[in-house]
């Protein structure tokens, strides 16, 4: 049993402000944008394999899911109205000035790409698009993680050496999910496979993220955040065993699919639990930081005795 | 589409920037000194006098009357609708410290009382995250939300270290401490200074007042006060330094400020990385999604 950490703190009230952004908005925005991505992804590599079913709908799923996201972070803001001054400056210290642009630059992308799909027309301006959209989809799927890291909340923070793969691992799931929803059972390998990576990044991410972070791991495990994190990761595993076993079987297929959507979700929803509860409670900002102090104080200690 | 200057040049940085000019970094040619705060703890009274010309000047509206049971401070924390903020905390100490009571007998208590303030940092996490550019460095070294420009995304709410800036639940925007900009173009003293009556909030030119809180804490630890610090003081600091500093007499945490405050923006050119490999890696994961097997 480790012992209680000492320490103090005015009446127990927070250190840093709890984040402001709602759920399901943000978390929402940061699934689905992460879907669009990585099934821009999936699209382009689907195209070159001569998938038409997948690649289409993944190019669908990718404009559909980046339309919500939008929509989401939009409904989140304070004055909705105002949402074109994210356009006022491009500042790349902060996340969501590059994700803004990369967003105004992905969308039309995506959609250009999904609609040249749908109906057939201008197939060379629909591959460029198919083409671009892949590239900045890769971004449009990690930049929420530097985000999200970017911030004072130590949950967040702290985890920010993992956390990009985590979202790029749990992007390329969702996608793969959603191509194992979309397309006919012949031309579901690339996603099952792409579900497959995802999956794997996610989880090994998770725990290298909750073991190196120390008590700022709390919230990952403990409370509601916790379940749902160790709920989204068992249902990923699961789905993909279904996915496997079942790849012949077109109601298996769609099933492991959703599945695999929801646990992305549902990941998402409890790095944001977690991250609100690391905020609220002081001892997350307080005890790391006393102890990265004494260790500096140590440390020069050291030098100075070691100079005399 | 204007480039910021601060986040291209002179802002991404992963060393302790020194004792910079953030007026001159922000991209002012020329500039009055840089204008902050030393609010030392040692002589404030809790009279909130602060507090209430704060409120007066700046038309910050009212955000909650409660009696909280916290000694006197029934404000709670500073938020979107509090930029001055007196906390009090009874401790058991005895009779000659600064704060005691000095009845000197068994409940002898000490009383702490300080003014907190947006710390107007050297490297501001709130201004390096706006993604409007609503949030400005002034050319007195001051950081300011501009609201007509804020849209309320709240991501400097969550990048502040220590938990100052807030979004205003009714208005939509982000609002702090200005350091009464307005009354700083015309050579007047912010509000809360102006009506300290124990000057215990001292304003002026940072460098100045740093030496006056160096001399400050000598005098405190010479006459037997030797918990006296000071803090934000130092431009070696997690935040390069404060322009709103403080002479405490314990330790941070207990007067809710954050021990070892690093700026958010210090990790950020890792965490690009990070996420460029990752970026890489997704797309890596596609290729062999898509080639590493049958269709």
């Amino acid at each position: 049993m480790v012992p209680k950490a000492e320490f103090t703190s005015y009446y127990g009230r927070p250190v840093v402000k709890e984040p402001v952004w709602q759920a399901p908005e943000v978390p929402g925005y940061l699934f689905l944008g992460g879907l669009a991505g990585a099934s821009s992804v999936l699209a382009a590599g689907a195209q070159v394999r001569a998938c038409p079913d997948l690649a289409r709908g993944a190019k669908v799923g990718a404009v559909a899911a980046i339309s919500l996201s939008a929509a989401a972070l939009i409904a989140d803001l304070g004055r909705p109205e105002r949402f074109l001054n994210m356009l006022r400056v491009f500042k790349p210290t902060s996340p969501m000035s590059v994700g803004s642009w990369l967003l105004a630059a992905y969308g039309p992308a995506a959609g250009a790409a999904a609609m040249s799909a749908v109906t057939g027309i201008l197939p060379a301006a629909g591959t460029a698009a198919t083409a671009a959209a892949a590239a900045l989809g890769c971004g449009v799927s990690t930049y929420t993680a530097a985000l999200i890291c970017d911030t004072a909340v130590p949950a967040w923070h702290n985890g920010y050496r993992e956390m990009p793969y985590l979202f790029a691992g749990s992007a390329a799931s969702a996608a793969g999910g959603l191509g194992l929803l979309a397309a006919p059972c012949a031309q579901a390998g690339p996603a099952r496979r792409l579900a497959v990576l995802g999956a794997a990044a996610e989880i090994t991410s998770a725990q290298l993220l909750t073991r190196r972070i120390g008590m700022t791991a709390e919230p990952y495990r403990t409370g509601t955040a916790g379940l749902m994190f160790h709920a989204s990761e068992v249902a990923t595993a699961c789905a993909l065993g279904v996915a496997f076993i079942g790849r012949r079987h077109r109601a298996a297929t769609a099933l492991a699919g959703a599945t695999l959507l929801a646990a992305s979700a549902t990941t998402r929803l409890a790095i944001f639990g977690a991250g609100r509860v690391s905020a609220r409670d002081p001892k997350y900002t307080i005890v790391p930081q006393r102890e990265r102090r004494t260790q500096r104080s140590a440390a020069q200690a050291d030098v100075h005795s070691a100079r005399q | 589409m204007s480039v910021d200057a601060a986040g291209l040049t002179g802002v991404i940085r992963a060393e302790p920037a020194g004792a910079v000019d953030p007026a001159a970094l922000a991209g002012y040619a020329e500039h009055p000194p840089r204008m902050g705060f030393f609010t030392d703890t040692s002589v404030c009274i809790g009279c909130k006098a602060c507090e209430v010309a704060c409120k007066e000047w700046n038309a910050v509206p009212e955000d909650g009357l409660l009696l909280t049971g916290m000694s006197y401070d029934n404000t709670q924390g500073l938020g979107a609708s509090t930029w001055r903020h007196v906390a009090f905390i009874e401790q058991p100490g005895s009779a000659g410290e600064p704060g005691a009571t000095g009845r000197g007998d068994a409940g002898d208590l000490r009383w702490l009382m300080s003014s907190d303030v947006c710390k107007h940092c050297t490297e501001a996490a709130c201004l390096d995250v706006c993604p409007t550019g609503a949030l400005i460095r002034t050319e007195f070294g001051t950081v300011v939300v501009q609201e007509d420009v804020c849209n309320g995304c709240g991501y400097c709410v969550s990048a502040c270290p220590y938990g100052v800036i807030d979004k205003r639940r009714d208005d939509g925007r982000a609002w702090k401490c200005t350091l009464c900009y307005d009354r700083l173009g015309s050579g007047l003293e912010p509000a809360c200074a102006k009506a300290c009556p124990t000057d215990s909030i001292q304003f002026g030119p940072v460098d100045e007042l740093r030496e006056r809180a160096a001399l400050r804490v000598t005098e405190l630890h010479n006459a037997g006060t030797p918990q006296a610090r000071l803090y934000g003081a130092d431009p070696a600091d997690g935040i390069g330094g404060a322009g709103a500093f403080f002479l405490l007499l314990d330790e941070p945490e207990t007067y809710g400020l954050p021990p070892d405050p690093v700026v958010t923006t210090r990790d950020l050119p890792r965490i690009w990385r990070h996420v460029g490999l990752a970026a890489a890696m997704l797309a890596a994961g596609g290729v062999a999604a898509c080639f590493g097997g049958r269709a």
